[in-house]
């Protein structure tokens, strides 16, 4: 049995990683991918504890959180697309078009 | 043994996640993300949540990573590269911070474990989720319809070419 911190501290590890992601990367689309990791490392936490509390109610928070990701990488990924048809660029450094 | 199986899978996790924000090139993030996605449907296993598992494959490694590898080719593989970058104190001050954040996180988690850990019951997940989704939580399952309508009306108009121009 593997206990319930190994798996909080493994997504706490994973939710980093992706914010260093979104910190240091300058490439939307990788940016949100690393988006993409830090939601998939809170439904682990959210699994875990559904695991050891006996809950289902984890599991469903989860299945709503994937239906708002794939929403969101949707839209996200129109934008990119918008934007690189018009600067011919996805790095957000060139995103500036509401900057006064 | 289910030891072993954890440590596998989430060492595989870790390093595809250092893939994901190690690589220049997007196509090769996009399958690292591939990677870390499969082996977190292994950890659902692990924890007797098959259901959500089987849809970790299907919607994150089977949609959402095919619609990345999509984007970065219907952009071009050049255009989605990132320049080399010279600014050093962005990544240090990045660094820093994600590893306040870690320590703030594990510091937060420690004490908030569960008690009680429950021996595994075999159980029916699957009728278990549908049974909740349908009764106690049926208006948020009927208001994800309602997100995913908005997002693809959205992303079409977003996405098309004007045509006035």
């Amino acid at each position: 049995m593997v206990p319930a911190s190994y798996y909080l501290i493994l997504s706490a590890v994973l939710f980093v990683l992706g914010a260093i992601g979104v910190l240091i990367r300058r490439n939307a689309l990788v940016m949100l991918m690393s988006v993409e990791m830090m939601l998939n490392a809170v439904n682990l936490t959210l699994i875990t504890y559904s695991r050891f509390l006996e809950n289902i109610d984890g599991q469903i928070f989860v299945l709503i959180v994937m239906a708002v990701a794939a929403a969101e990488v949707a839209v996200g990924l129109a934008i990119v697309v918008a934007f690189a048809r018009h600067k011919d660029t996805t790095d957000v450094d060139e995103m500036d078009l509401l900057k006064w | 043994m289910e030891m072993v199986i954890f440590v596998v899978l989430a060492l595989l996790a870790v390093a595809a996640g250092v893939g994901v924000i190690a690589q220049r090139s997007a196509v090769r993030s996009a399958l690292f993300l591939l990677v870390n996605f499969c082996s977190l449907a292994g950890l659902y296993i692990l924890l007797n949540a098959q259901f959500v598992a089987i849809v970790q494959v299907i919607i994150y490694a089977g949609a959402i990573v095919v619609l990345f590898l999509f984007v970065v080719m219907l952009l071009g593989v050049e255009r989605a590269e990132e320049t080399p970058d010279l600014r050093r104190y962005q990544w240090v001050a990045g660094i820093l911070l994600a590893v306040l954040l870690l320590a703030g996180i594990v510091w937060a988690l420690i004490p908030a474990q569960p008690e009680t850990v429950a021996a595994l019951t075999r159980t029916d997940n699957v009728r278990e989720i549908g049974a909740a989704l349908l009764t106690d939580f049926a208006i948020p399952f009927e208001l994800a319809s309602v997100v995913l309508l908005v997002a693809i009306i959205g992303a079409v108009v977003l996405a098309k070419k004007r045509l006035e121009e």
